[in-house]
């Protein structure tokens, strides 16, 4: 089933107009966006774009100014014990207790989680192999990473929320972070909110994805849509132009005499009758990766109609 | 059953698992009757959303490549040979497209094009002969 088939009732996350201000920075700017259930929902955006304070207030660290978060239909601000017990959580500090051996890392946190499965916590101890008796703080980065994924990950939580968590990784530990979360969605019912600059593992694993700009939405979507609307068109026209072409939903120009290359987003079909319309040729066409739409949305300015 | 999965191509990855599978039981590598890996298998193997797996594999049934059955599990289907050709013919057909392209903006007129493919062709069955002719020596 896809997701846009879904109950939208059953959906893990709903935030409304959620806005936040520090000092006088926007963080976020009327954030809306709903997460169902049994999705992975990646997060992208530039640094300071707004991922972390956003997942800040899914997990109730940060209340919302104005406008309302709800996760598994609570305030997660009001009732954190019932919400963070469902939520497993990874963020790119890691933030576990330093003086802590893995072993009783492991041991205090399966005090706090009626659901921790030791089976499952001690398996992915081995495969990750992680000594038992090394202190937390002696770990290097990876290792760090993968005792907080134990962590996140033992209790079997309904939602994983994984803030950046490839973030300056080696390859082999982004394996073992991208394994995780396809373990996760592949148990039925589970949910992955995870943020991430490194746009090939977001399109590798995303359902669907939302791109965040200065503390707004530029689009969400389901990733297969996003990738179906974003092409990259070569024009040749009959006579050398000095200035790029005009043609609505064109995100970017490159290009100079007869041939334009253009990165657009739109229905291919009227893409090219406007193309034909000015009088070119289109000769070749190619879909994109995320990462050249993200370059292409993110880099434009916003228009002045976006403002708010 | 090695599928290798690009995020830079643009293609949509369950999409480059219905072609790749296409591609293999065109090319008689995945064989009729022969099981594919379950949905999860695939994908903590190559590192994709289950859900994307799902897809590919409701796409490929849908075109009749594989076939669900009861006991679960999913087979390459017993008819999926007719349609084999389709697929090979599909396949050189984009590579000729791409190549009458290419050909086209260097200016080479497609007699042209066709008396170089006649020649590499007859390159090559010679040079097959003459390796099949080494081996036996």
């Amino acid at each position: 089933m896809i997701a846009s088939e879904r109950d939208t009732a059953d959906n893990v996350i709903e935030i409304c107009g959620v806005t936040r201000q520090f000092g006088t920075k926007r963080a976020l700017n009327h954030i809306s966006l709903a997460v169902p259930r049994g999705i992975v929902f990646g997060l992208v955006g530039a640094n300071g774009a707004g991922k972390t304070t956003l997942i800040k207030h899914v997990l109730g660290l940060l209340k919302a100014q104005s406008g309302s978060v709800r996760v598994f239909g609570l305030d997660p601000v009001k009732e954190p014990v019932k919400v963070l017990s469902r939520i497993g959580y990874l963020s790119e500090e890691g933030d576990l207790p330093g003086w802590m051996r893995v072993d009783e890392l492991m041991r205090y946190m399966r005090a706090f989680y009626p659901t921790w499965d030791e089976a499952y916590a001690q398996d992915l101890r081995r495969q990750f192999n992680l000594d038992p008796a090394a202190k937390v703080k002696t770990l290097s980065k990876g290792q760090k990473a993968r005792a907080g994924l134990i962590v996140a990950l033992a209790y079997r939580p309904e939602l994983l929320l994984l803030d950046e968590p490839s973030s300056g990784l080696d390859p082999i530990v982004r394996r073992d972070i991208l394994g995780a979360i396809v373990r996760t969605i592949a148990d039925e019912g589970r949910t992955v909110l995870f943020s991430s600059h490194l746009l090939d593992e977001v399109e590798r694993i995303s359902d669907r994805v939302a791109m965040l700009k200065e503390g707004r939405i530029l689009f969400t979507g389901e990733l297969d849509e996003i990738k179906q609307t974003h092409h990259r068109l070569t024009l040749r026209f009959d006579d050398e132009r000095q200035q790029a072409p005009r043609i609505d939903g064109v995100l970017s120009w490159e290009g100079r005499g007869c041939e334009w290359t253009a990165v657009a987003s739109g229905r291919l079909d009227a893409l090219t009758i406007a193309a034909s319309a000015l009088g070119a040729e289109v000769i070749e066409q190619k879909a994109l990766s995320l990462d050249e739409i993200f370059i292409a949305q993110v880099g434009r300015p916003l228009a002045p109609a976006e403002e708010v | 059953m090695q599928l290798h999965i690009s995020s830079h191509d643009g293609v949509p990855i369950y999409l480059q698992i219905v072609n790749q599978v296409k591609y293999l039981v065109a090319s008689g590598r995945l064989e009729p009757g022969h099981e594919l890996p379950p949905i999860r298998t695939l994908a903590e193997q190559l590192l994709v959303n289950p859900n994307t797996v799902a897809r590919a594999y409701r796409e490929l049934e849908l075109a009749g490549i594989v076939t669900k059955r009861r006991t679960a599990g999913t087979y390459v289907s017993e008819t999926a040979s007719p349609l084999a050709r389709r697929e090979r013919l599909k396949i050189v057909t984009e590579r000729i497209d791409a190549l009458l392209a290419e050909a086209r903006q260097m200016s080479i007129d497609s007699d042209e094009l066709m008396e170089l493919i006649q020649e590499r062709d007859e390159l090559m069955t010679e040079n097959r002969a003459r390796r099949s002719n080494h081996d036996r020596e």
